[in-house]
């Protein structure tokens, strides 16, 4: 018989546990329970004390159209980077996968993207983007005045979702490739050999079989694009111009950390909480029905 | 070899005996700022320079990256009781700071560490923008600047010009000449919210025209935006047609230049931008440019007052030692000395606060020098009008930066979205009232020293 070993105790289970216990509550619970008070109250930015004022904070954020406006934004942004991002990593590991010609070189070099802080991969796409001295600057050459985010709210918010994705097309990559790589050889190989094509397999065998990491990434890439944009959107925009670009997350950033505005920053951190548990419950509902985990 | 080694260990060794026990003496503080890059170094120096003029203090200075990035550390660090003795706040963060009760006042330190400062000492306009309502000050001006208008003499001269406009009357009709004679950026400009304060408060301040009622703030939680009446808004109108006709043009890092980039290569003609720039634009600008500066014009038949100070002031925290208070109240002793103040201006562009300050570089022929002419015009505009004027001096308002943000995203709309001049105005003006009544509300029961 196989020999084991069994903790029989919960205590000495939650003893090992509870390294990670702390380390979410302090990195989590703890500033989540602050933000959900501070949300109920004006909070002094230097400590000298705050006032419980209700539900006054949302009732002024709900109540305003801009406010609408940034979740509406923010909703374009997440649908428009995650789309970029998941589609174009997938096409990449699916060439890669098929060990197109150099494969391994930027099987290796499309990670970096992911490593970049998100400052310096703003500064870089603003002087990328820029209308007047970037590399796109020649488009602006040939049609004047064709691209212009600087003073285009529609250029805006596309060069922001192209730096956004551009970061997380490597990483969705790494995961689709080690998918891809593990559907076993021999399914690709027989549809091979009853005669269908590589388009045909893609899209019968190896894109079913993908389904679970394709819903593991359009969660984590929804709730990422909620969160995670504000130093891109920061550097390259500002927010603007005349407010085309002001995400959620960013407005956080800005009344929170610039404006001193803690309470209205916590009270939309609280929104934009309820707001990613939401769409990730309707993903779970919804899409998963169509994932095949085995 | 073996020998001159051996005699420098040897050196070294009597050395950091020496000097041992004289460094476990010394007092540290921590003094946390946010200006970056070459200012940032000039902060450095000034701090190795009382270093090493005395022995029982050492300044710690850390650059915190930029003024919003110092104010949120320094707060994040008081609230967790390990915050530096002094912490650098720019105007827009002056008024929580003030309200907070988190620092210990500069006139009550002084006294209490037994210095005496002339505080009339101070320009006017300086001391007024930090001090309270009753002429108390509780920081030290550091850092200060104001908006001067920079202009190419090179592209004046080829439309017969010598001199710069004193009124925008005159203005208009130079960006109307510069463009007809066929330079593409007469005027460079930009909106964002951290160059509206030389188009909207420094165009009000000069005006005499409040930006809001209690005297722009300084006589109450309780004032109220009025920027959407009078010239401003005629400015704006201006500007706007300006911009329509291709006399003005927005300069900013998003376009790929900023405007100062822009006049520094010659490309546009003339910009506003802060006397902090003169030695920036003195180092890069083209070869061979003409190049001047002149205050910022006014509307014909305007009687011109004062400019606002920009830039930020020093702050003692409270909750440190006696000991640790010693030493800022030597700091600040030693970095008001006219020498310091020279040494300050020559390497950066900003102005000496104190006229003791200022009399010293006009003795030293500061001014009269080539890379620094033009500069005292800096002193000239934030002296227009006497001290006792009834014209506001400052700006006292809760939420600056977001109110700053509204102005923004209100101009915005106007020059990129072509909306309505009055009514985006009118709207930037409500919802910074708003965040003005949330301010107040969040200081219920505190009055503004």
């Amino acid at each position: 018989m196989e020999k084991r070993a069994t903790f029989s105790s919960t205590r000495i289970g939650l003893l090992f546990a509870l390294p990670m216990l702390v380390l979410i509550f302090v990195f989590f619970y703890w500033p989540s329970g602050q933000a959900l008070y501070w949300a109920f109250t004006l909070e002094q930015p230097w400590g000298g004390g705050n006032t419980w004022v209700g539900l006054q904070n949302f009732r002024q954020l709900l109540s305003d159209p801009y406010y609408w406006g940034a979740i509406s934004r923010s909703m374009v942004f997440g649908l428009g980077s995650t789309g970029i991002a998941m589609g174009v990593a997938l096409l990449l590991a699916l060439f890669t996968d098929r060990e197109m010609r150099g494969h391994k070189a930027y099987r290796s070099i499309f990670i970096w993207p992911y490593a970049i802080a998100a400052p310096a991969l703003g500064l870089a796409f603003r002087f990328i983007l820029a209308p007047e001295a970037g590399f796109l600057s020649l488009i602006n050459q040939i049609w004047p005045g064709l691209w212009n985010p600087a003073l285009d709210g529609t250029d805006a918010m596309i060069a922001v979702i192209i730096a956004f994705s551009w970061k997380y097309i490597g990483y969705n990559f790494i995961f689709f490739l080690s998918a891809l790589q593990s559907i076993p050889r021999s399914l690709i190989e027989a549809a091979a050999m009853d005669g269908s094509g590589p388009m045909r397999r893609m899209w019968d065998i190896q894109l079913p079989l993908l389904t679970p990491t394709l819903f593991f990434l359009l969660v984590i890439n929804i709730t990422e694009s909620f969160q995670d944009s504000f130093g891109i959107v920061d550097i390259m925009t500002q927010g603007g111009p005349a407010r085309a670009t002001e995400l959620m997350v960013y407005k956080i950033y800005f009344d929170g950390f610039k404006g001193l505005d803690y309470s209205g920053a916590a009270a939309q951190s609280i929104i934009l909480m309820g707001l990613v548990v939401l769409l990730t419950i309707v993903q779970f509902r919804f899409i998963e029905r169509r994932v095949h985990y085995k | 070899m073996n020998a001159k080694f051996l005699g420098a260990v040897g050196t070294f060794a009597v050395a950091a005996l020496l000097a041992g026990p004289a460094a476990a003496d010394k007092t540290k503080i921590d003094f946390w700022f946010g200006n970056s890059g070459d200012i940032a170094k000039r902060v450095q120096e000034q701090c190795e320079r009382f270093n090493a003029s005395q022995a029982d203090y050492e300044v710690v200075c850390t650059s915190q990256g930029s003024y919003d990035a110092s104010l949120q550390n320094t707060i994040a660090a008081f609230r967790a009781g390990q915050q530096p003795t002094i912490a650098q706040v720019s105007d827009a963060g002056t008024l929580d700071i003030m309200l907070s009760g988190a620092y210990y006042p500069a006139n009550k330190l002084m006294t209490d560490m037994g210095y005496t400062v002339d505080w009339k000492d101070y320009f006017s306009g300086i001391a007024s923008y930090y001090a309270t309502s009753k002429g108390e000050m509780y920081s030290f001006p550091f850092n200060s600047s104001t908006a001067l208008l920079y202009w190419n003499k090179d592209a004046f001269a080829k439309i017969g010009k010598d001199h710069a406009p004193a009124t925008w009357e005159e203005a208009a009709a130079d960006f109307k000449a510069l463009k007809a004679a066929g330079y593409a950026c007469p005027l460079g400009f930009n909106i964002s919210r951290d160059e509206v304060w030389q188009l909207e408060e420094q165009f009000n301040a000069i005006h005499g025209e409040p930006i809001a009622t209690k005297k722009n703030g300084y006589e109450g939680l309780d004032a109220e935006l009025t920027f959407n009446k009078g010239k401003w808004v005629q400015f704006v109108r201006d500007l706007k047609s300006w911009y329509d006709n291709g006399e003005a043009v927005i300069k900013s890092k998003e376009t790929g230049q900023t405007f100062v980039e822009a006049f520094a290569n010659g490309d546009c003609q003339v910009i506003l931008t802060s006397v902090g720039d003169h030695g920036n634009i003195g180092r890069t600008a083209k070869e061979g440019m003409n190049w001047d500066v002149a205050m910022l014009p006014v509307y014909e038949g305007t009687q011109r007052k004062s400019s606002f100070v920009g830039g930020a002031s020093l702050w003692v925290l409270t909750g440190k030692s006696d000991a640790e208070y010693k030493g800022a109240a030597a700091f600040f002793d030693f970095i008001a000395k006219p020498e310091e103040a020279l040494t300050w201006s020559t390497v950066t562009g900003y102005i000496p606060v104190r006229n003791s300050g200022f009399k010293y570089l006009n003795e030293q022929g500061f001014y009269g020098k080539a890379p620094y002419k033009g500069r005292e015009l800096a002193i000239e505009s934030l002296t227009a009008s006497p001290a006792d004027d009834a014209a506001p001096h400052g700006i006292r308002l809760g939420g600056l930066l977001q109110i700053r943000q509204e102005v923004s995203n209100g101009l915005q709309a106007i020059f990129i979205k072509n909306e309505d001049v009055q009514a985006s105005l009118d709207n930037a003006v409500e919802r910074g009232n708003q965040i003005l009544r949330k301010f107040e509300q969040t200081y219920a029961g505190k009055t503004l020293p």
